[in-house]
């Protein structure tokens, strides 16, 4: 049976993990490389690694970042943040990515994602969405830049929008629970994820086992993102899976 | 020099080559009949399109079919490993080695496609690919065709069905996951092919 995947997520500024909540106080958690390694012998499924800065000086540092942390990694390798075009997917493939994670460029121009699609498969192409609840109704908007800017176009139209262009997977955020640990928002998951085809990757929240569960059965998400979670050894990877797997939830476990 | 690994511009060649370095198997990212005629081992990569395998037909089809007349040992991963087979229905017009049988399909509509993360190996018999593995593995797929199950298929997957997850005629192999990706349950495969006598 496919499992549900733990994906730990490393948030990397300057070359350098960091951590904050709603993108604010930001604290240094580590080593990417080290973290990567960690994490995949802990038994994470896959590793995120996600530019925050995304500035033009950060960028060679980033590519660095990733060159060090694909070295030694053996698991699937998403690398998102500042990715505008085609060379600059190529250039994060080439550094041992294997699959990218676009965001606000791909809302800008979203010929972008069947440009990389076309080149190095859907597979290799995340189209990641940050999404808001909208105070009216039960609709959710996607953001750009980071969160900070509205992108005027609902986020369920958009994943499917995403999709029929060769995205091979969503990575839905919700703004509104990111950085809370007070659970995912399962009703946002299972809207996006009953509407499309290919998996879903929900992330923003997590702060529990339990909501992993949920996110898992409410949520039906394909996989899950985690970072905060691990980072500061709240919960370990081995007791995520193992609670999962007892919870009736398909895990690769033991790995 | 140990291993080719065949480069058609079909994705993920340097991750392949960084496990076999890991390994410490000399490995050399090729789009040279030549090199292949000399390669000890040849490993057909490949992530993405059916049609992609079309660029294979200048020299590249020739120089594998070859190899495999010769006995050495050839691994067709993902997508190399659905060329193996008669065809595709994601690019028909273009034709599979025919090493194995059958034409490679869609999944059904009642699953999610493309079938994207870990999932378990149903061992049918012994392979000397797993000769390393004490149990059925986890491995990474990610794939929207998949192969369907023949006489020389050594382990099966199940994702809306069974379908091949290793093939095995003599020298030749074929897996749809990702040994490279697949921690070191891949390697263990990898590290199994790498040291299969020839």
């Amino acid at each position: 049976m496919l499992t549900k995947r733990i994906i730990a997520c490393l948030d990397v500024n300057g070359g350098r993990v960091v951590k904050g909540v709603k993108f604010l106080n930001l604290r240094d958690a580590g080593d990417p490389a080290e973290l990567a390694l960690a994490h995949s012998e802990a038994g994470a499924d896959e590793i995120v690694l996600l530019d925050i800065s995304a500035t033009a000086e950060n960028r060679k540092t980033l590519l660095q970042t990733v060159r060090q942390t694909a070295r030694q990694l053996f698991i699937p390798f998403t690398v998102g943040g500042g990715i505008r075009s085609l060379n600059d997917a190529s250039a994060v493939f080439d550094a041992g990515a294997d699959k990218i994670s676009l965001n606000s460029a791909a809302l800008a121009d979203p010929a972008l994602i069947t440009c990389i699609a076309d080149r190095f498969g859907s597979q290799a192409v995340i189209v990641a969405i940050d999404a808001k609840k909208m105070s009216t109704g039960n609709t959710y908007e996607a953001f750009v830049a980071g969160g900070r800017k509205p992108a005027g176009r609902d986020a369920c139209e958009w994943a499917r929008e995403a999709e029929s262009r060769g995205a091979g997977e969503i990575l839905l955020t919700s703004m509104d629970r990111d950085g809370t640990g007070l659970g995912f928002d399962c009703a946002l998951t299972q809207l996006i994820s009953t509407s499309l085809r290919i998996p879903v990757i929900a992330s923003g929240g997590a702060g529990t086992i339990e909501h992993f569960v949920q996110v898992f059965q409410e949520g039906q998400a394909d996989a899950a993102l985690a970072a905060s979670i691990l980072h500061y050894g709240v919960t370990r990877l081995a007791d995520l899976k193992q609670e999962l797997a007892a919870a009736g939830i398909p895990m690769r476990w033991p790995c | 020099m140990s291993v080719a690994i065949v480069d058609y511009g079909a994705g993920n060649l340097t991750s392949v080559k960084k496990a076999f370095d890991w390994l410490g198997q000399t490995a050399i990212i090729t789009s040279d009949p030549d090199a292949i005629d000399h390669a000890l081992r040849v490993v057909v990569p490949g992530v993405g399109h059916f049609a992609a395998t079309a660029a294979l037909d200048h020299g590249l089809r020739q120089a594998v079919q070859s190899a495999i007349s010769r006995g050495t040992p050839v691994l067709g991963i993902c997508l190399g490993m659905q060329w193996m087979f008669s065809s595709s229905m994601e690019a028909p017009q273009f034709p599979g080695l025919g090493i194995f049988p059958g034409e490679c399909q869609r999944f059904p509509a009642d699953v999610k496609s493309p079938h994207v993360g870990w999932n378990q190996l149903a061992i049918d018999r012994s392979s000397r690919l797993l000769a390393n593995h004490e149990r059925e593995p986890f491995v990474y797929f990610t794939h929207s065709y998949r192969a369907p199950v023949v006489t020389e298929t050594v382990a099966r997957c199940q994702y809306g069905g069974d379908f091949s997850a290793i093939v095995e005629r003599d020298l030749v192999f074929g897996v749809q996951f990702h040994p490279e990706k697949s921690g070191t349950a891949g390697l263990k495969v990898l590290e199994a092919f790498g040291t299969l006598p020839c």
